[in-house]
């Protein structure tokens, strides 16, 4: 078995950054835990979801896709440098390392994606088993774990009460890392603790049945009064990737950028005209629902929901995507 | 294949003329040989592109000239926010930003040896104007060819040099008509809404499609008459315009129902249209 102490993984973090790899990892700041790029001396803290989503390394929430310098009377096209940096996210959580497979769908249907695919593709990831869950947690409700290993090259177990964790690499990738990690990792042997129990809260095929026959229902009226439209779920979603371009001026230079948008949002489906299909937040947040859990299943044979519970636990409104997903099962019933 | 998506490349404008008040065309020239003939391998008629004005963005609308005429495109649009009033104040010599063509289109190969009618209302006529010139341009592949268009008053009728054309050939048939009091004191054409000047054309529903294209209200009191003529949701189409950023089914913004309007769409049958909810669109 190959190890590492728990307390010692910025070993790892130093070790994977000398073999030339940006690292990512959890790390608190001003009390709050998020995904960011570990320099050395910082501490790496595997203990809770991270409030932001590894899409970021991925998808960032917002990029240059053209540029332009603006001449008088026209413009000429200006390059985009493409940024594909060699990544090493540590400490992913499963929920985290699962939703890559329905941001694959997505950025490949037909169209590839070319930055998203380069960045896909310099990523990998070692997920970190969980081995407690909070009352946001539902991954086992929506097909995941909390030792899964979809979509992860590597993953660490927790071990000896914690104190230890264990490497397993998955994939070609995974080894890679192995190999570059192997400094500071220890052959030991140790009694793997147990992933963290989680009951099945809801059935989502279940639920996608309901949607597909209930777009209209007063369900979604009630559902949706707390809802503020802030977007706050949208932006902590592993798998949410709805998008606005839109130019940004400065003196004579044009960026282009694909900046992270929110279906919750009142202006995203306003027509020029003034009509819009989405009026209101019940529509918004119907739809938020539907298209993870009945459009995206049906489209692209997965749920875009991985039961991290971020947008849950960010919600100021207490909204609950599963507490929903537990509502609409009984209302199918 | 290229995989920087949201990358324009450069059109010229070739010729630039107002249509209507606030409606303008352009005719657009490609800058590189290679983009012409990448763009007519795959445009069909039916698929949309996004023009856009460095410092304003992009907006969506459709290609309202056909692949049969492959120097150019041109494109027809009304001002109606940011980007169509940066495009509108351009001239001819001055450059754009394109991407496309994007979508599905009009299965008019499927259509050969029918019978076709046209109905679009106001400015929904640039997104059929493309259909009609490619089956014009390929006249005897196709059976009767009826056109019926309809704005609220004369000056806003698009393509008013065209509507002579075609009202002069004798293989097709036109009807305009415009509005109770939007007419002028020389108006030619009919006096009424596109419903009831459907009824009184009645066109024959044998082996007959029909593509139907215009303001929500029109649609809604058209397709009765359709019905009534005997034209089955199968044989009826019409192009959505939802609200788009991405064009290639990324975005998330035309999403409805199961279908995403910028990849499965724009151009559908009613038939597909009566299976996504109504209340989303």
């Amino acid at each position: 078995m190959k190890t590492i102490e728990t307390g010692r993984l910025p070993d790892l973090a130093q070790a994977l950054s000398a073999a030339g790899y940006r690292v990512v990892a959890p790390i608190e700041e001003g009390g709050v835990l998020r995904f960011r790029e570990w320099v050395p001396g910082l501490d790496i803290a595997p203990g809770s979801v991270p409030a932001n989503s590894l899409k970021d390394f991925l998808f960032p929430r917002s990029e240059v896709v053209a540029r332009f310098a603006l001449e008088p009377g026209g413009f000429s096209p200006a390059p985009v440098e493409r940024s594909a940096v060699k990544t090493a996210v540590l400490c992913a959580r499963p929920c985290d390392a699962a939703a890559l497979a329905a941001l694959d769908a997505v950025f490949n249907w037909d169209y590839r994606d070319g930055a998203y695919n380069a960045r896909r593709e310099a990523v990998s990831i070692v997920s970190l088993a969980c081995s407690k869950a909070d009352e946001h947690c539902f991954c086992t409700s929506v097909g995941g774990a909390p030792d899964g290993v979809a979509g992860a090259d590597a993953i660490l177990r927790p071990a000896d009460g914690g104190r230890f964790l264990v490497l397993d690499a998955l994939t070609e990738k995974g080894r890679a890392l192995d190999q570059a990690a192997a400094g500071a990792l220890a052959e030991g042997s140790v009694a793997l603790d147990a992933p963290a129990a989680l009951p099945r809260r809801f059935d989502p095929e279940a639920v996608g049945r309901w949607l597909a026959a209930n777009f209209e229902s007063p369900f979604w009226k009630a559902a949706a009064l707390a809802c503020l439209g802030c977007g706050a779920c949208a932006y902590a979603c592993p798998v949410c990737h709805c998008f606005d371009l839109q130019d940004e001026t400065e003196r004579a230079e044009c960026r282009r950028l694909r900046n992270w948008d929110s279906c919750g949002f009142g202006l995203f489906t306003l027509h020029a005209s003034g009509h819009n299909p989405r009026p209101d937040q019940s529509a918004r947040w119907r739809q938020r629902v539907m298209h993870k859990f009945s459009i995206y299943p049906q489209k692209f044979k997965t749920l875009a929901c991985t039961g991290c519970g971020r947008c849950s636990r960010l919600c100021q409104a207490g909204m609950a995507i599963a507490a929903t997903c537990e509502r609409i099962e009984a209302l199918g019933r | 294949m290229n995989d920087d998506l949201y990358k324009p490349f450069l059109m010229r404008i070739e010729t630039a003329r107002d249509e209507a008040p606030d409606v303008r065309t352009f005719r657009l020239k490609f800058a590189e040989e290679t983009e012409r003939s990448e763009f007519f391998r795959r445009y069909r008629v039916g698929m949309f592109g996004l023009y856009g004005v460095p410092g304003e963005g992009e907006s969506t609308f459709c290609v309202a000239s056909p692949p049969t005429r492959d120097g150019y495109i041109e494109c027809t649009f009304r001002k109606v926010g940011r980007v169509t009033q940066a495009l509108q104040e351009l001239e001819a010599g001055q450059a754009i930003t394109f991407r496309g063509p994007y979508g599905n289109h009009f299965p008019i190969e499927d259509w050969k040896g029918r019978d076709l009618l046209f109905i679009a209302g106001g400015i929904a006529l640039p997104p059929m104007r493309s259909v009609i010139w490619n089956i014009l341009d390929r006249r005897a592949e196709f059976g009767k060819v009826t056109v019926l268009y309809g704005a609220r008053t004369v000056a806003d009728l698009v393509y008013k040099d065209e509507l002579a054309d075609w009202a002069a050939r004798p293989d097709v048939t036109l009807a305009t008509t415009v509005d109770p009091g939007g007419q002028t004191p020389d108006w030619k054409g009919k006096v009424g809404f596109v419903p009831a000047v459907l009824k009184e054309l009645a066109p024959s529903a044998q082996n007959c499609v029909a593509v139907l294209c215009g303001p929500p209200i029109m649609i809604k009191l058209t397709l009765p008459v359709l019905a009534g003529l005997g034209f089955s949701a199968k044989d009826i189409y019409t192009t959505l315009e939802n609200r788009m950023k991405c064009g290639v089914g990324k975005c998330g913004r035309c999403n409805v129902g199961s279908v995403y309007v910028c990849k499965d769409g724009p151009v559908f049958t009613l038939e597909d249209i009566s299976r996504l909810p109504a209340g989303d669109m």
